[in-house]
């Protein structure tokens, strides 16, 4: 037995559980899974902090910072919190639970995380612009058909499909 | 009948329990899918991976028929949810920024985080430039975006009734769709692991 192999679950019966979540989700909450809404959440929190003139006066911001409730008391927030736990629970349970860099092995670890700093950024202006990213406006919007959902998955897979093109190097090794 | 919390029928703290709940199943999944592993996402666009489309249309699929048989029986009121308003504009062109930032990347924004709490530095990373992505994009959003995030604006649409099509036989096509990309994406990661090195395979857990 190789114990270098890494276990992953099979892949449909991961999409089938996942799928049953996104109906507890909207049936209990009528939310989808999310992400990104999260994260514009904790932005958003920390500016209200720093300085809620300003967070007032950004009509991006304003409309989040009006309620009783603190701009970070959300259940994007709180699903959020629930996704670090599970993840760390299943990395434990699967004995990959430690620190390291993942990229292909060509790559140095300087390059992949200058690189991850990029692709972060373009994820975190994409997402704001968009409406959401591969899980709020992607799958949760296909979950309920919406037209929304299916331009966000044909965009990002479909531009991905051509820019994969430009960064192949990034990831696949010059034989 | 569901959803539950938009019509007051469940206790704002529950919700937001009932979210953290959710979020650890999500959370569970996406690392024991390998979603947490770069090199695995990545794979979806080079073909050598196939999980990512296995995983996602799996899901997309199951809630899609399991919420239009809960709304046929009069379980859910999908018009109470949740549902995305289409602005395609934005979304067709925040769609490509995000696509760019996958390749480049290697994740989104929740894939990052279930890397960076299983201990990915490069998710930690990731995650650090989503929140400046997301601070620039506010400090010059009344300037730079506000008009084009408001752009394209056409509201509640369903894609089936858009199409002019009935529900069900979109799902239907939709199920086939689905499945003939399995059999193509895992025919491509066949032939990849007939030529990949042995260290590869057990990276990527294929």
């Amino acid at each position: 037995m190789n114990t270098n192999k890494n276990k992953y679950i099979n892949a449909y019966v991961g999409g089938f559980l996942m799928g049953l979540l996104i109906i507890i989700a909207y049936y209990f909450a009528g939310e989808g899974l999310g992400s990104s809404g999260g994260y514009r959440d904790v932005a958003i929190g920390i500016i209200d902090k720093v300085s809620p003139a300003y967070a007032k006066a950004n009509s991006f911001v304003a409309p989040h910072v009006s309620g009783e409730e603190g701009p970070m008391q959300t259940w994007l927030v709180f699903e959020l919190l629930g996704v670090i736990f599970g993840a760390i629970i299943s990395a434990a349970i699967f004995g990959r639970l430690k620190f390291m860099v993942g990229k292909a092995p060509h790559i140095t670890n300087k390059k992949r995380l200058y690189l991850a700093l990029a692709g972060g950024i373009l994820w975190g202006i994409g997402t704001q612009l968009g409406r959401g990213c591969t899980s709020g406006l992607v799958l949760s919007g296909m979950a309920v058909n919406s037209l929304s959902g299916y331009i966000g998955l044909v965009a990002i897979f479909g531009f991905g499909f051509i820019f994969a093109y430009f960064f192949k190097r990034l990831w696949i090794k010059k034989n | 009948m569901g959803p539950l919390y938009p019509q007051l029928l469940l206790n704002p703290q529950y919700n937001l329990l009932i979210g953290a709940l959710i979020g650890v199943g999500f959370g569970f999944l996406l690392e024991a899918s390998g979603f947490t592993n770069t090199r695995k996402l990545a794979g979806i666009f080079y073909g050598y991976d196939a999980t990512v489309i296995k995983v996602f249309f799996t899901a997309a699929l199951t809630a899609l028929i399991g919420l239009f048989f809960l709304h046929y029986m009069g379980w859910i009121d999908i018009t109470l949810t949740f549902y995305p308003k289409t602005f395609w504009i934005p979304t067709l062109i925040g769609g490509a920024i995000m696509g760019l930032g996958f390749i480049i990347g290697g994740f989104c924004p929740g894939t990052s985080l279930s890397a960076a709490a299983s201990g990915k530095i490069d998710g930690i990373v990731f995650i650090i430039g989503v929140l400046l992505g997301i601070f620039g994009f506010i400090f010059t959003y009344d300037t730079a975006w506000e008009a084009l995030r408001k752009s394209g604006k056409m509201g509640r649409v369903n894609i089936a009734d858009w199409i002019g099509m009935k529900e069900g036989l979109f799902i239907f096509l939709f199920t086939v769709i689905a499945i003939i990309t399995f059999i193509v994406f895992q025919k491509w990661q066949d032939s990849w692991k007939r030529k990949m090195d042995q260290k590869d395979v057990d990276d990527l857990g294929i």
